[in-house]
């Protein structure tokens, strides 16, 4: 039997409602609460519930509108490069600083989504970061956390 | 009124504000002409930028890029045949048409023009309703106010998600279930948060529009960049024509504009309906009104019908500020970022903000007819140079918009955490915008949740866990009743079709 992704996803989102709605009936309320006829557990419960009638709803009934994706027309790679780089990005961007990490970030997009004009890589990463923090930390005010700038006397 | 009037002009006419208006109206037009990318896109990658302004000049610059943003989806309709949002695909009908007879100039005034008359004409309407409507919301209560948002979710449900229901009301429950992680703000009980730390505030809004509109729009450019059928046309954007238009067609706008505003402004108040449904109506409507002859140029390069949707979509958009001014309750996906991002200055609508706030009330509104102008007289005669901004290869697109979103969490929190968070959510939302499950269901449910649980609080509080508050008062009933139609006309048109 093929499950259709429309219907395959209904089914994720009918088991991600079961375990909300079991974690909202094992939220502590205080004692005084336990019987009060609203406490953190209440709307919680009602959209466990509304979660697992709309998922049914969705699988049980047939479909309307189907919505076909033709797997042939899609950049898979393109988007875990991107995925990939985002996260080391995330996971770097406290220990090397905001301006390392974000200008050695938009190269390496850049790079794999197919760009090889260097000049210009260069020029929309490294310096337009700088302009970009000038912009938010010289003139906006607004504070722009980075250890290394910091630690080597650009930044105050 | 005329006090009132007179602070919003003071603030709005502030050097500070009326550059912001200018910048705001330049950036959203940009950023709006970019095909995928919307007024929700261009508003939440300015969310960081407001960060350190007061709360009306944010809001002015908000609004700035909204009218600038609707204004540019236009001219990528126009040039392209590929609309930058939903709300300006009836634009292309007939204005794609006209950009091919070598009338991209003029096509592109037109719609200018009739932007400018259609947001004019709608600001003097919620001038005139804004006050009036937050004296009579005043006499709301919480069961109205909860009866009120339900009607809002399930009116953008049934609107927002080209007949498949089911999926929007699903996207309004995860939105709805997202804003419960976090501290309970009652008796500040922990939620959700498996014991991370990071989670007790809860997950933050410009987290998860970042997500789910900016990351993941420009992950789903990416993801579907070798589909032929999204592949970017090729177009001669040198030999735009002449932008002036003859006194023949400016008759012709003449007549089309005042319908299409009071329809799209009536729209506009709607919950859940906003810039798309007036534009489609609109057009709709002009072609029942039309002779006989003009009704044959439909879809061929009329005017009425280029003029129609564009008057309409821009008069939806002062009429979505409506319920976000008075009963602090978006109507639509984009005023549901700005009622986030105002709740971000510490401010909430409603229909106190008549009066605790005037200057922010009366700026926003003064402030849309001074970004009017400016997208009269700035965009139109820059739209040459303007245009370029669509030949800018997607290499460097995604990745600025990419920097953009990661910026605005990085500024928030300097804690990776949340980026990681917001990379999560955003290959969900890539997943689940490919199989057409709406995404501004999800934003004005995360917006609504925490009010929701409020009035739904105070509701049964008062009528000590009993369902009556449903059905006591008769706004309640009232509003329930319409919710239950809109319900009811989703189950028969879905069983209809199958019969």
């Amino acid at each position: 039997m093929r499950i259709s992704p429309t219907k395959f996803i209904s089914l994720l989102f009918l088991v991600l409602s079961v375990f909300y709605l079991y974690t909202a009936y094992n939220i502590q309320v205080f004692a005084f609460d336990e019987n009060a006829p609203f406490n953190a557990r209440t709307f919680p419960i009602y959209l466990g519930w509304a979660g697992i009638i709309l998922s049914s709803l969705k699988i049980i009934l047939p479909e309307k509108v189907t919505t076909e994706v033709n797997h042939k027309h899609l950049d898979y790679k393109s988007i875990i490069y991107l995925i990939i780089i985002s996260l080391i990005y995330a996971a770097v961007i406290l220990k090397i600083g905001y301006f390392i990490s974000t200008s050695l970030f938009l190269f390496a997009s850049y790079y794999f989504l197919g760009e090889r004009r260097w000049g210009l890589m260069f020029i929309l990463s490294f310096p337009f970061v700088a302009a970009f923090m000038y912009l938010l930390h010289g003139l906006l005010n607004i504070y722009l956390r980075d250890p290394f700038l910091k630690y080597i006397g650009v930044m105050r | 009124m005329i006090e009132g009037i007179l602070i919003g002009l003071s603030t709005a006419l502030s050097l500070t504000n009326i550059l912001m208006v200018m910048v705001g109206c330049f950036a959203g037009t940009i950023i709006g002409m970019l095909p995928g990318l919307g007024p929700m896109t261009a508003i939440a990658l300015m969310i960081p930028i407001t960060y350190g302004f007061d709360p009306s000049t944010g809001l002015i610059l908000m609004a700035g890029v909204y009218y600038g943003a609707v204004f540019g989806g236009s001219t990528s309709s126009i040039l392209l045949n590929a609309p930058g949002i939903p709300g300006t695909v009836a634009t292309a009908f007939d204005g794609y048409p006209m950009a091919q007879q070598g009338k991209a100039g003029k096509a592109l005034a037109i719609a200018a023009y009739s932007s400018f008359a259609g947001g004019t004409i709608s600001a003097i309407f919620l001038l005139v309703a804004a006050p009036s409507l937050s004296k009579v919301s005043l006499a709301f209560r919480s069961p109205d106010y909860f009866a009120l948002m339900i009607l809002g979710l399930t009116a953008i449900s049934a609107f927002s998600s080209k007949g498949q229901f089911l999926k929007a009301m699903m996207m309004v429950v995860l939105g709805l279930m997202l804003a419960t992680v976090g501290q309970d703000s009652l008796s500040d009980i922990t939620r959700f948060t498996f014991n991370n730390m990071n989670l007790t505030d809860g997950i933050s809004f410009v987290l998860i529009v970042m997500a789910t509109f900016a990351m993941s729009e420009a992950l789903t450019i990416i993801f579907r960049g070798k589909d032929p059928n999204r592949a970017a046309k090729q177009i001669s954007l040198t030999e735009l024509g002449s932008i002036k238009v003859n006194k023949e067609e400016t008759i012709k706008m003449a007549k089309t504009i005042p319908r299409s505003s009071i329809l799209g402004f009536l729209i506009g108040v709607l919950p859940g309906a906003g810039a798309t449904i007036a534009s489609f109506l609109a057009y709709g409507m002009e072609r029942n009104y039309v002779n006989e002859e003009e009704k044959q140029k439909f879809g061929k390069g009329s005017v009425h019908g280029l003029s129609a949707p564009e008057t309409a979509n821009n008069a939806a958009c002062s009429g979505s500020f409506v319920p976000l001014l008075t009963l602090g309750i978006p109507g639509s996906g984009t005023t549901a970022v700005m009622l986030g991002a105002l709740l971000g200055f510490g401010i909430q609508p409603g229909p106190r903000l008549y009066q605790t706030n005037p200057e922010i009330f009366w700026s926003v509104i003064m402030s849309m007819y001074i970004g009017m102008v400016v997208l009269l007289i700035l965009n139109l005669p820059l739209i040459p140079y303007i245009a370029r901004i669509l030949a800018v290869p997607r290499n460097y697109l995604i990745p600025l918009i990419l920097f953009f979103s990661v910026t605005g969490i990085y500024l928030m929190s300097f804690n990776n955490f949340d980026i990681f968070l917001m990379i999560g959510i955003a290959v969900v939302a890539t997943f689940l915008r490919l199989y057409d499950f709406p995404m501004p269901p999800l934003i004005l449910a995360f917006v609504l949740g925490g009010l929701m649980e409020e009035t739904l609080r105070r509701s049964l509080l008062i009528s000590d866990g009993s369902p009556n508050f449903l059905w006591d008062r008769p706004i309640t009933l009232i509003i329930l009743l319409i919710t239950i139609t809109i319900v009811g006309w989703q189950i028969f048109s879905t069983f209809r079709k199958k019969i």
